[in-house]
């Protein structure tokens, strides 16, 4: 008999991992939206945004995805002992 | 004029020793050493008696012997038979396929001479 | 400046590219050593990802910031976005890559929609055109930096000689380390490390001039950031159209453009890789653009008004009086040019000679190309040196009629846009299974004629390519067909103008005549394959039991892949398949492993072609159409199930099959044993008897018939000694009696005096040709070695019965074993006869040889009692034996 603990921590692991995949998949989506926001910007008058803030916006977001996708690839890599049939056998991290 | 004898073997030395021992008793001797051609030299030559080894390149003597024994004009063609291997089994087939004499190789010269003298007496 | 810091300046990108050979060099060697510790490393990986930042981002990049602002950044944020969504994309490409083969993005192409030859060349051609101004581009940057770092007169004359002495000395490296591989494989160990390398001197010498620039002439950060908005760059506004649209030209242009295809797909060496570069490639990319506009504004503050920005990272140094910096600021451009040079003429020669040179050849040399032996690797080399050649040749001549005058970034686009044409036909083969070839080629066309009509021909300037009334009032007259205002919508930005029309209307076309177009058989399975790649990548069911002759596949193989590769590749498919020997059963399995070995060599189309030439043109059958008719996956498995269970019943009964006649003849020959014996033995004592009797009996002998029956006797004398030696020499052999004396010594002494002493004392004229051959040492009984050289070489001496009889050795050497080749021009042996010519006594033609037959049996035992082998190796022409020789004798069991 197995017991039921480790039953319920194998679905966590599970479940965690595959929460990772979708954070690894939505991330590009979410950089692609914040990198459109400049096209929002109103391009005339007092409230123009300074093109020194521009490039302090558009740095900085691109400084943040990296980060999250390295420690979500991390991550991923260091759960990949973890058969998930999401991955349909292909996408096993190195273990 | 002598009598005519055909000797059908491939190995050079063999055929001197045995052209050598017959011409020396007046015969006259021609040797052919293929197999696949053997039956049309035998046509040609229309020898009195044929001496015929059974290990030739292209076709074997049996082969041959069969032949022989099929065409009308040679059907009673004294032949001798030779051969290295010395077998009872080797001479079954030998007299199977209808030779008139059957030698082991090494033989007598003396042998090969009275055989041949025998069987065109 | 002077004279002198010319040559300094040639002296120092000599330095750099002898250094870049050192690395290249080691990197091969430690390759093919089987080490590569470094090649291992997904940094290295994501380093030659850089090849995407040429001279274009190096100088380009600040001068575009100083122009329009930060619209720069959009080049660098697309690729990082298709980084970012490795998952979605890229992950597959580079699957579907690796395991097809894949060579090339004309290979991908023309691989997924029928392996059809068509669009492999239409890719390759448009490549060529769009990559081409690219390459000029490199050569303009090299040039001009040159210039003006040299401070030489910007005289055309001496420009136009550097350019070419630039690309002259391009081509070198890139035939040198593109095309050094004998085995025509595509991966590239050496040009992977210089390209790495050449990345982070890139990105060290663009951080230094921005460091200098951020800290040593302004005064840090903040005061960087006021300069900003206190320039004209503040003025920047953006534009809408412009941004998302270069985003996506980008982002695009990252997945189609041949050069990133080659160092993301081709080259890669593991999957996972792609993982670290889906964060460390946006991270360089990053970097690179960090100080871009630090560089640009100080250069606009403290450079004359008419500098020209696109040369900043250079003259800003320069004007401060840094030469040390600026020494280092030109090589970083150097290295960016360079390094998209050679990756990019590495892959357009590969495309080029695969696609179209290759095809071209194997179709003159007669009909039959395929099967002639001999080795077409040179060939296939020999093609790609000469595309390299004629692809810098190009860019060369491009950069002569377009005056390198247009500013760097728009030619960048106009090739990012050209290839972006590849983008459809890419995504749709991949993710849609209706894509067709026609589809294809439909999208293609399209999409490059708009390219071409709307940007590249306006491109030259009115009145070169187009005339400037075309351009004002449209071809034809036509104002709706005006190339930068089509359909009559104006004010539209050319560039996104191009890009709009071309990619829409390119893609409309592709899916339309997708959706009215039936695909072939081949094409339905390749559409399959790509887009259920992680559902069956294990199992591409294109070929099925053809009546291909195994040996003729052989022949072919070794000309393509390589003798020994290939032989190689059939004994373990051989042995896969349960076999023993070295050829296998032309299965489906196997004829598609070797497609696919071909394809890494000559291209997924080319290699089809080829075995479909052998195989006999039916390709797929119907349990293939079933398979892809089949949509579940249950039915694939169980379809899949039964082929494998038929396929072993059929082996298994061959195999008895085979054992039993093996059995038989084997029995036949052991009854004939004795037989044999006595027919050997009996057969010189005939002669030895016959003959003494003559002596004995006859007096009337004259000296001269006395002296030559006594040699006749001697002879057969000598001759029954020598059967008897044989005979006592195999039973001692065969019951495992003999005592060897292992000995040192240079393969090639042991060789050249066992050719020697075969040849001594015979008439015939055997010619013996022996390759070169590194000094090869070997341990073994040295008598017992060159008693089988001798042997194998007597045999070639009696049987080989071609006009000029002819011998070639042939020596490869792996670890643990050194192969002896013995390789005549004659007639060979049929395959029913290859195995028994061991047996003792069989000969294949009794009476030609004076030998008992036994002396093949005799040196299998020999070889097999030093641990090593002899076989019969199929395909060579003509009769062919393989000694196989360990270095070091192993005593065999006992």
């Amino acid at each position: 008999m197995r017991p039921p603990a480790q039953t319920v921590f194998l679905e966590r692991q599970t479940y965690r991992r595959r929460r990772l995949i979708d954070l690894i998949k939505i991330l590009p989506l979410i950089g692609l939206v914040l990198w459109l926001v400049p096209l929002l910007w109103p391009t005339e008058g007092a409230e123009q945004v300074s093109s020194a803030n521009a490039t302090i916006y558009i740095f900085a977001i691109w400084f943040v995805l990296i980060v999250a996708k390295a420690l979500s690839v991390n991550a991923f890599n260091a759960g990949g002992s973890q058969k998930d049939d999401e991955l349909k056998g292909d996408e096993r991290g190195q273990s | 004029m002598g009598k005519r004898v055909l000797l059908i073997e491939d190995e050079p030395n063999i055929i001197e020793a045995i052209s050598f021992i017959l011409s020396r008793d007046g015969w006259d001797v021609a040797t052919h050493s293929n197999g696949h051609t053997a039956v049309d030299a035998i046509r040609e030559r229309e020898p009195d008696v044929i001496i015929l080894d059974v290990m030739l390149p292209g076709r074997s003597g049996y082969e041959i012997l069969g032949d022989i024994r099929a065409d009308g004009n040679t059907s009673v063609l004294p032949v001798l038979m030779l051969t290295a291997r010395g077998q009872a089994k080797d001479r079954e087939m030998a007299e199977a396929a209808g030779a008139s004499m059957f030698m082991t190789k090494p033989f007598s010269n003396a042998d090969v001479l009275n055989a041949v003298n025998e069987l065109v007496a | 400046m002077n004279v002198g810091s010319l040559n300094a300046l040639i002296a120092v990108c000599l330095i750099y590219v002898i250094f870049l050979f050192g690395v290249a060099f080691a990197a091969e060697r430690a390759a093919m050593r089987g080490k590569g510790g470094l090649l291992k490393l997904p940094l290295v990986y994501t380093l030659s990802l850089s090849v995407y930042c040429t001279a274009w981002t190096f100088y380009g990049a600040v001068g575009y910031a100083a122009r329009s602002g930060l619209e720069y950044l959009t080049i660098y944020i697309g690729p990082s976005l298709v980084l970012f969504g490795w998952w979605w994309g890229l992950r597959k490409m580079v699957r579907i890559g690796r395991s097809q083969r894949i060579t090339s993005i004309a290979d991908m192409i023309s691989s997924r929609y029928g392996k059809s030859n068509i669009l492999a060349v239409g890719v390759t051609v448009l490549a060529v055109i769009g990559t081409t101004p690219y390459i000029a581009l490199q050569l303009q940057s090299v040039t001009t930096s040159f210039a003006v770092f040299s401070g030489a007169p910007e005289s055309p004359g001496t420009l136009t000689a550097t350019a070419l002495w630039v690309a002259a000395g391009l081509a070198v490296f890139t035939i040198l380390f593109g095309t050094r591989n004998l085995d025509a494989n595509e991966r590239h160990y050496g040009v992977v490390m210089a390209i790495a390398v050449e990345a982070i001197v890139k990105l060290f010498a663009l951080l230094a001039v921005g460091v200098f620039v951020v800290w040593g002439i302004a005064d840090g950060p903040s005061d960087i950031l006021n300069r900003i908005d206190n320039s004209k760059i503040a003025n920047w506004e953006i534009q809408g159209g412009r941004w998302a649209g270069l985003i996506f030209l980008s982002a695009a242009a990252i997945l189609c453009l041949p050069r990133m295809f080659q160092v993301m797909v081709v080259e890669n060496e593991n999957e996972d890789h792609l993982r670290t570069a889906s964060w460390a490639f946006p991270a360089y990319l990053m970097i690179m653009s960090l100080f871009v506009v630090p560089i640009a504004v100080v250069g606009l503050d403290l450079l004359p008004a008419g500098a020209n920005p696109d040369l900043f990272v250079l003259t800003l140094p320069l004007a401060t009086g840094n030469e040390g910096l600026a020494m280092l600021s030109f090589l970083g451009g150097f290295s960016s040019a360079t390094s998209m040079v050679i990756v990019a003429a590495i892959a357009l020669s590969t495309m080029v000679s695969n696609h179209i040179v290759m095809p071209i050849w194997l179709s003159t040399s007669d009909g039959n190309g395929a099967t002639i032996s001999g080795d077409v690797r040179g060939v296939v080399l020999m093609s790609r040196r000469i595309s390299i050649v004629v692809v810098l040749l190009l860019g060369y001549i491009y950069y002569r009629v377009s005056g390198g005058g247009t500013a760097l970034a728009s030619i960048g686009l106009i090739s990012f846009t050209a290839v972006a044409q590849f983008l459809p036909v890419l995504v749709g083969g991949i993710f849609w299974r209706g894509a067709t070839r026609l589809g294809a080629i439909a999208g293609l066309t399209v999409g490059f004629v708009l390219w071409a009509y709307c940007l590249f021909l306006p491109s030259f300037g009115p009145d070169v390519v187009l005339s400037s009334n075309l351009l004002e009032y449209g071809l034809f007259g036509f104002s709706w067909l005006r190339p930068q205002a089509l359909f009559g919508i104006t004010g539209l930005d050319p560039l996104i103008h191009t890009v709009f029309w071309s990619i829409s209307l390119n893609t409309l076309a592709f899916f339309l005549v997708s959706l009215l177009s039936f695909p072939e058989p081949l094409e339905r399975l390749q559409g399959a394959q790509f887009v259920n790649i992680f559902e069956h990548s294990s199992r591409t069911p294109t070929w099925s039991g053809g009546v291909a002759k195994s040996e003729e596949l052989m022949v072919m193989a070794q000309r393509i892949l390589g003798a020994r590769e290939a032989q190689v590749l059939f004994a373990r498919e051989a042995e896969r398949q349960g076999l023993s020997g070295v050829l296998p059963e032309p299965n489906a399995a196997f004829l598609q492993v070797l497609e696919r070995e071909l394809s890494g060599s000559v291209g997924a189309a080319t290699a089809h072609a080829m075995v479909s030439q052998i195989v006999g043109g039916a390709s797929v059958s119907v349990q293939d159409l079933m398979a892809v008719a089949n949509e579940t996956a249950q039915i694939m498995e169980y379809s899949s199930q039964l082929e494998v269970k038929s396929d072993e019943l059929e082996r298994t009964a061959r195999q008895l099959r085979r054992a039993n006649e093996k059995l038989l003849q084997v029995s036949e020959q052991k009854d004939d044993f004795l037989s044999q014996v006595s027919h050997e033995l009996r057969t010189p004592m005939t002669s030895v008897r016959a003959f003494s009797e003559i002596l004995r009996d006859s007096e009337k002998l004259s000296e001269e018939d006395k002296r030559r029956y006594s040699g006749i006797i001697y002879n057969e004398a000598v001759r029954l000694t020598r059967l008897l030696d044989d005979l006592l020499d195999l039973n001692v052999l065969e019951n495992g009696r003999v005592s060897l004396h292992t000995q040192e010594a240079v393969l090639k002494e042991v060789l050249d005096h066992a050719i020697e002493t075969a040849l001594s004392g015979s008439e015939a004229k055997l010619k013996v040709e022996r390759s070169k051959s590194a000094l090869i040492l070997i341990e073994t009984d040295l008598d017992r070695l060159g008693q089988v050289f001798i042997n194998v070489i007597r045999n070639a001496q009696k049987y080989c019965e071609a006009e000029s009889p002819k011998l070639s050795i042939v020596i490869t050497e792996d670890v643990e074993q050194v192969l002896v080749d013995f390789i005549d021009n004659g007639t060979g042996i049929p395959h029913e006869a290859q195995e028994m010519i061991f047996d003792k006594f069989a000969r294949m033609n009794p009476q030609k040889a004076g030998g008992a037959g036994l002396g093949l049996a005799i040196c299998r035992e020999i070889m097999q009692r030093l641990g090593g082998d002899i076989a019969y190796l199929p395909g060579q022409g003509g009769t062919a034996f393989r000694v196989t020789v360990p270095h070091r004798m192993r005593m065999a069991a006992q």
